[in-house]
C-alpha cells in the first residue's frame, strides 16, 4: 500500500514537471549546471553571464524542439 | 499598475482559463452522466484540497528557502512548465499535433462515466465524485504552481491569486449558462501566450537564482535589470514564430527524404 501510493506520488510530480517530453527538462537542467559552474569558478565576466546562460537556454529548448520534429518525421 | 505587474494578473488569469475550462468539460460530463451531486461534491472537495496546498506549499517556500535557492528553484521550474506549454502550442499550430478538442473530451468521458459500475460512497455516486476531483484537483494544481511562483516572485501573491479567482469564477459562470463544454475558447491561443509568459519570467528568475553559487550567494543581475524581461519575451516570441514556420517544413523535408531512401536502394 505505501509503496503503491509512494509511486503514485513520484509519477505523478514527474508527469507534472517532466511531463511528456524529457528533454526540455533535461535541456534546462544541463544549462542550469553549467551556468552554476560558470558562476562558481568566475570563468566568465559576471556582467555577461546572465544573457549568455539566457541565451543557452532558447538554444536548448530550439535544439529540443528540433529533435523531436525530426524524431516524428 | 506597472508592466511587471499587468503581466501577473495577464499570466495568472489566461494559464487559470485555460486549465478551469478543461476541468469545467470533465465536471460537466459527470453532471450530466452520474448526477450533479456528486459532480460538484468532487470539484469543491477539490478546489478545499487546493486551498490547503497553497497555504501549506507557498508558507514552506517563503519559510524555508532563502531569496536566491527560491529564485532558482520556482524559476527553474516555471521555465520547465512554461517551455513545456510552450513545446505543445507550437507543435499545434505547426500542425504536428492536434489540436485539444473539449467537445471531443467530453463525449468520451460521458462514454466512459455510462458504463461506470454504480456505487455509492458516503451518499454520493463514487465514480462521478472520484473523477471530478480529481479533474479540478490535477488541472488546479498547476494553477497553484502558477499563482505561487509568480506571486512569490513579483511579491504579489494576493495578486496572482486574485487573477486565477477571476478566471474560476468567469468559466463557472460560462459553464453554467452555456451548460456545455467551452469548445470556442481558443485554448491554443492562450497556452501559446501563457507559455511565453512563463518561459520569459521562468528564464529572469531561474538565471538571477544562480547567484547562490557566487561567492556571496546574491543574485545574478541581467544588464538593465527588469528591462530585459521585454527583451526575453521578444526572444521566445520571436523563436516560437519562427519554429511554427521551420519545423512543418523540416518535417516534410524528413518525410520526403524518408519516402525517397528506399527508391534510392532499389535503384
Amino acid at each position: 500500500m505505501i509503496v503503491r501510493v509512494a509511486r503514485g506520488f513520484v509519477r505523478f510530480w514527474y508527469e507534472f514537471i517532466v511531463g511528456d517530453d524529457w528533454k526540455i527538462a533535461a535541456a534546462v537542467a544541463a544549462v542550469l549546471a553549467a551556468g552554476a559552474a560558470l558562476v562558481a569558478t568566475e570563468l566568465v565576466r559576471v556582467d555577461v553571464l546572465a544573457p549568455v546562460i539566457g541565451a543557452a537556454i532558447v538554444a536548448a529548448f530550439a535544439a529540443s524542439l528540433l529533435i523531436d520534429v525530426r524524431r516524428r518525421g | 499598475m506597472s508592466a511587471a505587474t499587468w503581466a501577473l494578473l495577464a499570466a495568472t488569469f489566461a494559464a487559470s482559463f485555460v486549465e478551469f475550462v478543461e476541468a469545467l468539460t470533465i465536471v460537466l460530463a459527470m453532471g450530466v452522466t452520474r448526477g450533479w451531486r456528486a459532480a460538484l461534491a468532487g470539484a469543491a472537495s477539490a478546489a478545499l484540497a487546493l486551498v490547503v496546498v497553497t497555504a501549506v506549499a507557498g508558507y514552506a517556500l517563503v519559510t524555508w528557502l532563502p531569496e536566491t535557492a527560491l529564485q532558482l528553484a520556482v524559476g527553474s521550474l516555471l521555465l520547465v512548465f512554461g517551455l513545456q506549454w510552450l513545446r505543445k502550442a507550437i507543435l499545434r499550430s505547426a500542425g504536428l499535433k492536434a489540436l485539444h478538442d473539449e467537445e471531443e473530451e467530453f463525449r468520451a468521458q460521458t462514454e466512459a462515466a455510462r458504463h461506470a459500475t454504480p456505487e455509492n460512497r458516503f451518499g454520493v455516486d463514487w465514480f462521478g465524485f472520484v473523477v471530478s476531483f480529481k479533474s479540478v484537483f490535477l488541472e488546479g494544481i498547476e494553477v497553484v504552481f502558477i499563482v505561487i511562483t509568480f506571486g512569490l516572485n513579483a511579491d504579489n501573491i494576493g495578486l496572482a491569486a486574485a487573477g486565477a479567482a477571476v478566471a474560476g469564477v468567469v468559466v463557472v459562470i460560462a459553464g453554467a449558462v452555456a451548460h456545455r463544454p467551452l469548445s470556442r475558447v481558443p485554448e491554443n491561443t492562450l497556452k501559446h501566450a501563457v507559455g511565453l509568459l512563463l518561459a520569459t519570467f521562468g528564464t529572469f528568475w531561474a538565471v538571477e537564482g544562480l547567484g547562490i553559487f557566487a561567492a556571496g550567494q546574491k543574485s545574478l543581475e541581467w544588464p538593465g535589470g527588469d528591462v530585459a524581461l521585454p527583451l526575453l519575451l521578444g526572444a521566445w516570441f520571436a523563436l516560437s514564430r519562427l519554429a511554427v514556420w521551420c519545423l512543418p517544413r523540416i518535417a516534410h523535408a524528413d518525410r520526403r527524404r524518408l519516402a525517397a531512401t528506399p527508391a534510392t536502394e532499389d535503384a
